[in-house]
């Protein structure tokens, strides 16, 4: 029977099935953080047993880490104490850690896939829910809750029903000015924050094949946001540029073999899906979000909706959304005054944003109302953006290269929007309070929130190219 | 019952973020919803109906996609917490709900129509009482005669039911998950 990419990989890592019971799935990889890992630890001391295969556990610490003073003891004493109990955990359990100081540091997320642990027909988990941005590399990734990590931990495998799988198809050319930020803000915004609840989402087009496997990761990032379990791309020639030759990619022999295993890692052409979208790139414009999820998108050339667009129902959430955010509907976004800029998060920090926006500011001065933060994905990410002189170029421009961490993304550490302050962000999450309490967010693309930061306002970064 | 007629409530307004510095399980109640629930002063936000005195129970009743955003288990253990045995929405973000079910929390999804009554009636009768029965599967409202049967994955019925456990489960299977391991074409 004709197979999708998911079916494939889904297949090949079921341990046991029983009528009845959900699929026993193997997983290859397992990524830890300090934020939702402790009472998982905990949990196997309660049980007595040891971590089932520690060496395909990996931990980091990157939600509540200071972003300046890296090398300091973390002055919060609640956030300390955490990142130290992940230390006393992977110390007593045998797992490797890259925590605060180690050159493998930085945002889950980002340190999988550079340092070549995340490698396509894998199955990846993570106490977090942009585990998906791993299936960029073809690969099945998801996140899980405290208690499924300790299953992983315990087992190395989890419990799992098979969740149906949806194809989304984008095709045509990309306008100047447009990332793959704006395509995933734009099919978010088209199909909303529970569109996509249920399923397992492969996005495939000649639009998609067209992107660096950074921007592929922008988008599978993302697909949490419209509700999906996780996003997957079939990989490629640009896959396996991408992961050759990295920290733990395999060599020699193995490496060929994985490379044979790549190959068979394609949907076949009558695959069944069980719902499939299209979208076309010439379409999308510039996006920006106006409300408190991320299906509340719109182009920045266009205006908020007004109330006709929007279900009755649905009218008290929305109005309670645009009174948090100082907004008005019918209203246009273009020309609004903002505060703080945060290129960061497991979405855009990786070094081709960090490029991206290097070169858009270069000779250019950020506005002086705004504060202007770039924190990089990794410590890897800002070696070589040290390296590349990209730092000095964001120094001149005004903006403020931190250190490594999930930020102002979630805002655990010191990183916080003050209340009722207006902040541009490239990260993934525009929920109340996400950035710090009643801190306001816009979620855009980096060459936006670039544009933004130059412009003290929000801007269609349209107007910048010609 | 408690009543939040809102939509798409994310697990960062269940449980803020700067919350999930502990590293045990237990005490996440205390803040539960609690920008919602107080002002940045603590000042009790008297409109928000954890705060109405009126509505009691151990059931909340929310809008549909209760549950997006992060996969953080403290919300289900803030609800449970706090005192909450059962979540009715039209629709659950499924991170949640699977860490509702791990956690004896027990989310009911029922048609927008019977979410939309609940909400028209504990308007006019905050006391109004339902009643979920998770082993025939249904919600009623005795009184109205007003009864929906909600769905379940039968795993994890048995599970709340019989207090199994997917850990001791996994476990028994250890021999097979090492066949699984040497026999598999790929690996990495
Ligand atoms: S950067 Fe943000 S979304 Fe990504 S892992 Fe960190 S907190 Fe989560």
């Amino acid at each position: 029977m004709a197979k999708t990419l998911f079916d494939k990989i889904w297949d090949a890592h079921v341990v046991s099935q029983k009528s009845g019971f959900p699929d026993v799935l193997y997983i290859d990889t397992h990524f830890i953080h300090e934020v939702t890992s402790p009472q998982a630890f905990e949990g196997l001391r309660k049980r007595n047993i040891p971590v089932f295969r520690p060496g395909q556990t990996k931990a980091t610490a990157d939600h509540n880490v200071p972003t300046i003073n890296q090398h300091l003891p973390i002055k919060e004493n609640l956030s300390r104490l955490q990142v130290e109990m992940l230390t006393k955990n992977c110390t007593e359990f045998g797992i490797d850690l890259y925590g605060l100081g180690h050159p493998f540091q930085g945002i889950v997320h980002v340190i999988g896939p550079e340092l070549g642990l995340t490698l396509p027909g894998m199955t990846i988990v993570c106490g977090d829910s942009h585990t998906s941005t791993h299936g960029a590399f073809g690969c099945i990734a998801f996140g899980i809750g405290t208690s499924e990590v300790e299953e992983v931990l315990a087992t190395q495998c989890l419990l799992q029903q098979k969740p149906p799988c949806m194809k989304i198809e984008v095709n045509g050319k990309l306008q100047k000015g447009v990332l793959s930020k704006d395509i995933i803000l734009h099919i978010i915004s088209k199909i909303g924050s529970a569109g996509g609840t249920g399923y397992f989402v492969e996005y495939a087009g000649d639009t998609i094949k067209n992107l660096s496997m950074e921007a592929r990761m922008t988008i599978c990032n993302m697909s949490i946001e419209m509700g999906a379990r996780g996003g997957l791309i079939a990989p490629d020639e640009t896959t396996i540029t991408y992961i050759k030759d990295r920290e733990f990619t395999p060599t020699g022999n193995k490496w060929t073999q994985l490379l044979d295993h790549i190959n068979s890692l394609q949907s076949d052409n009558d695959a069944h899906y069980d719902k499939v979208l299209q979208f076309n790139a010439e379409d999308i414009a510039p996006m920006i979000t106006y409300g408190t999820n991320p299906g509340m998108g719109t182009a920045i050339s266009e205006s908020i909706p007004d109330f006709s667009g929007i279900p009755e129902k649905e009218h008290y959430s929305f109005q309670k959304s645009l009174n948090y955010m100082g907004l008005e509907a019918g209203k246009s976004l273009s020309g609004k005054s903002i505060d703080y800029v945060f290129i960061g998060s497991c979405t855009n920090s990786r070094i081709e944003d960090l490029r991206l926006v290097a070169e858009f500011v270069k000779g250019k001065t950020k506005s002086e109302h705004v504060t202007a933060w770039i924190v990089p994905g990794s410590k890897q990410v800002m070696e070589q953006a040290i390296a590349e002189g990209l730092d000095s170029i964001l120094a001149s421009a005004g903006f403020e290269l931190r250190e490594p961490g999930c930020s102002a993304c979630l805002a655990m550490n010191e990183d916080k929007i003050p209340p009722g302050k207006y902040c541009v962000s490239t990260s993934n999450r525009n929920f109340e309070g996400r950035q710090g309490p009643n801190s306001r967010t816009f979620l855009a693309s980096p060459l936006t929130a670039a544009a933004a930061a130059i412009s003290g306002k929000i801007v269609d970064v349209r107007e910048f190219i010609d | 019952m408690v009543p939040i007629n809102m939509e798409n409530i994310d697990t960062d307004q269940i449980i803020p973020a700067r919350f999930l510095k502990s590293t045990i399980r237990e005490g996440f109640g205390e803040n539960l919803f609690r920008d919602w629930r107080f002002t940045e002063t603590g000042e009790m936000r008297e409109e928000f109906p954890l705060n109405n005195p009126l509505y009691k129970g151990k059931i909340l009743v929310a809008g549909k996609n209760f549950g997006c955003g992060s996969s953080r288990e403290h919300a289900a253990w803030a609800l449970a917490d706090y005192g909450f045995e059962v979540v009715i929405s039209s629709f659950f973000a499924d991170i949640f709900k699977g860490n509702a079910l791990n956690n004896g929390l027990l989310p009911i999804q029922v048609s927008e129509d019977f979410l939309q009554t609940l909400f028209s009636l504990i308007d006019q009768n905050p006391e109004t009482l339902l009643e979920a029965d998770l082993e025939t599967q249904t919600v009623k409202i005795e009184k109205l005669g007003l009864t929906e049967k909600f769905e379940i994955d039968p795993y994890k019925k048995t599970c709340l039911l019989n207090g199994y456990d997917d850990i001791d489960f996994i476990l028994a299977q250890t021999s097979q998950i090492a066949t699984y391991e040497s026999g598999r074409n790929y690996s990495y």
